[in-house]
């Protein structure tokens, strides 16, 4: 919220130039999260409700360590807990930190009609500025992850922020301060692929896991938030992860193509009945030539 | 219900025999009803649909508070326009004398009104605007819902979200097709409409040269009651 105007490179709905766009190349940040040496702690949880000043909300049981369902527009940073039966039948318990990717392409911004009410900067983040939403909810139509979170109660939208107020000062996110087993990991784009593919890496000769990989998925232009997985090729197995997320095609045409053509139909319609006036003019009820008995002339 | 059914105008007017009643009061207070809250929901749809002309949400007291009432003001144009189905369902359903209008429609527009053939209450043109905006407001509404309770759509019915915003986008694009021409043909081009449309009335001239077998029915009906 407090970036200056400069370190802004998308604005969504907006008409005319950002301010940022190709202003200055900054480093794109990015957090890693290694779901193989997750414990489901749940330390990012508080960390995260902590820094942004939320109180813990009902918790829910379904005889898992699930707590709650999903992520609340007061809750963005979730640990989904999901029993996985392998191939061998065996049991894992995938545990998968679920908040905003912080997408290259981003989803929500695409749909996004308000001016200003989201943001990308120029190191990455996606940010939401509550003061410019309008609570449309048109950002949960884009987002392919289900992040957008609406409250009732002020009619704006939230998620994580990659914690861009603590990032601008240097320091690391909240949740990345509090992991207790180091499988969170905060820097550069490029340094932290570097890693999560050192970690694949070893996974895949060391531990046994031949399908380990980095989900950083291109269709949304790779993402803030890369995971390493056990399987790469089976992310929904670690809780509604897409395989192949991308901004849905309805939402693509819906603010492309079908704006333009409804706009040139739209101003077609109101030069075409303007034509037609200068053309043919109005339909006049001449009451003087009415020879009919049944009436006299009526008054226009 | 028709003006048929309705009590003539005034004593003076019945008495020279120039002016008919065309909309009764129930009528314009319906037509109005859905004409202003579909111009509500016009303004601060196309603020929602264009960054070019977000600022039209300000003539709606800003984004939040236009995204506040358009929902509502869609129910109000919803109701109304079923109020409207129930007033003029009967006389808005297509005729074979509509149909061979319909064919001679080139002339309407070139202003040839005298090769046209004689129609009852509404013609072509007016019945089909109807049908449209009363089919466009029921998918507004469906797809509306949609839209306005998108977080109650679980993500793994995400299709559902896609699908109401194509169809909202989609039918409010129609009807504001069939808006534009409404207006310009109910203002500029057929003089007499919009008045009729305010204060119920046209002249029997008027009803003559564009409603003919309406004309021949209320003033053979209201000659029978003498």
């Amino acid at each position: 919220m407090s970036q200056a105007t400069l370190e802004i490179v998308k604005i969504s709905g907006h008409a005319g130039p950002v301010p940022g766009e190709g202003v200055k190349r900054a480093e794109q940040v990015c957090k890693l999260i290694d779901t193989t040496t997750c414990i489901g702690c749940k330390a990012c949880e508080v960390a995260c409700l902590e820094w942004n000043g939320y109180t813990f909300s009902e918790t829910t049981f379904n005889n898992s360590y699930q707590t709650m369902p999903e992520t609340a527009w007061n809750y963005w940073n979730l640990i989904k807990f999901n029993e996985h039966e392998r191939e061998d039948g065996t049991l894992m318990l995938l545990m998968r930190k679920d908040q905003c990717m912080h997408c290259a392409d981003p989803g929500c911004l695409a749909a996004c009609p308000a001016d200003g009410a989201i943001v990308q900067y120029s190191n990455g983040i996606v940010d939401f500025q509550q003061q410019n939403c309008i609570g449309c909810g048109y950002c949960v139509s884009g987002c392919p992850f289900d992040i957008p979170k609406f409250n009732s109660q002020t009619k704006k939208m939230f998620k994580c922020t990659l914690c861009a107020d603590r990032v601008t000062e240097g320091l690391e996110p909240a949740c990345i301060k509090a992991c207790p087993t180091g499988c969170l990991h905060f820097g550069t784009k490029d340094d932290m692929k570097d890693l999560a593919e050192n970690r694949a890496q070893q996974l895949r000769e060391h531990f046994g896991f031949e399908q380990a990989g980095v989900y950083d998925p291109p269709g949304v232009g790779g993402t803030g938030v890369i995971y390493v997985l056990h399987d790469a090729t089976n992310p929904e197995a670690y809780g509604d992860l897409p395989k192949d997320p991308h901004i849905p095609w309805v939402v693509r045409l819906w603010k492309g193509p079908v704006k333009w053509l409804g706009n040139l139909a739209m101003m077609g319609g109101i030069i075409g009945v303007t034509l037609h006036y200068l053309r043919f003019g109005p339909k006049q009820v001449d009451d003087k030539k009415d020879s009919d008995k049944n009436g006299k002339g009526g008054r226009q | 219900m028709s003006t048929s059914q309705a009590i003539p105008i005034s004593h003076t007017a019945s008495k020279s025999g120039d002016r008919i009643l065309r909309y009764t009061l129930a009528e314009r207070v319906n037509h109005w009803i859905a004409g202003l809250s579909y111009v509500y929901c016009l303004i601060t749809g196309l603020a929602f649909w264009s960054p070019y002309i977000y600022w039209m949400a300000a003539l709606a007291g800003g984004g939040p508070t236009a995204r506040f009432w358009h929902p509502w003001l869609g129910l109000v144009f919803t109701a109304s326009t079923l109020w409207m189905y129930k007033l003029w369902r009967r006389d808005m359903a297509i005729t074979d004398v509509d149909l061979a209008w319909k064919k001679a429609m080139p002339h309407y527009i070139r202003n040839e009104d005298d090769k046209l053939p004689p129609i009852g209450r509404f013609n072509y043109g007016q019945k089909i605007f109807f049908w449209v905006m009363f089919y466009g407001a029921i998918l507004l509404l469906l797809s509306g819902i949609g839209l306005w309770f998108v977080e109650s759509i679980p993500g793994s019915l995400r299709w559902l979200r896609y699908l109401a915003v194509a169809v909202h986008v989609g039918t409010a694009l129609v009807t504001i097709g069939a808006f534009i021409i409404h207006v310009y043909m109910g203002t500029a081009m057929v003089r007499g409409g919009f008045t009729s449309i305010i204060r119920g009335e046209v002249s029997a001239a008027w009803a003559k040269m564009h409603h003919r077998l309406w004309y021949e029915q209320v003033t053979k009906e209201k000659s029978s009651q003498k």
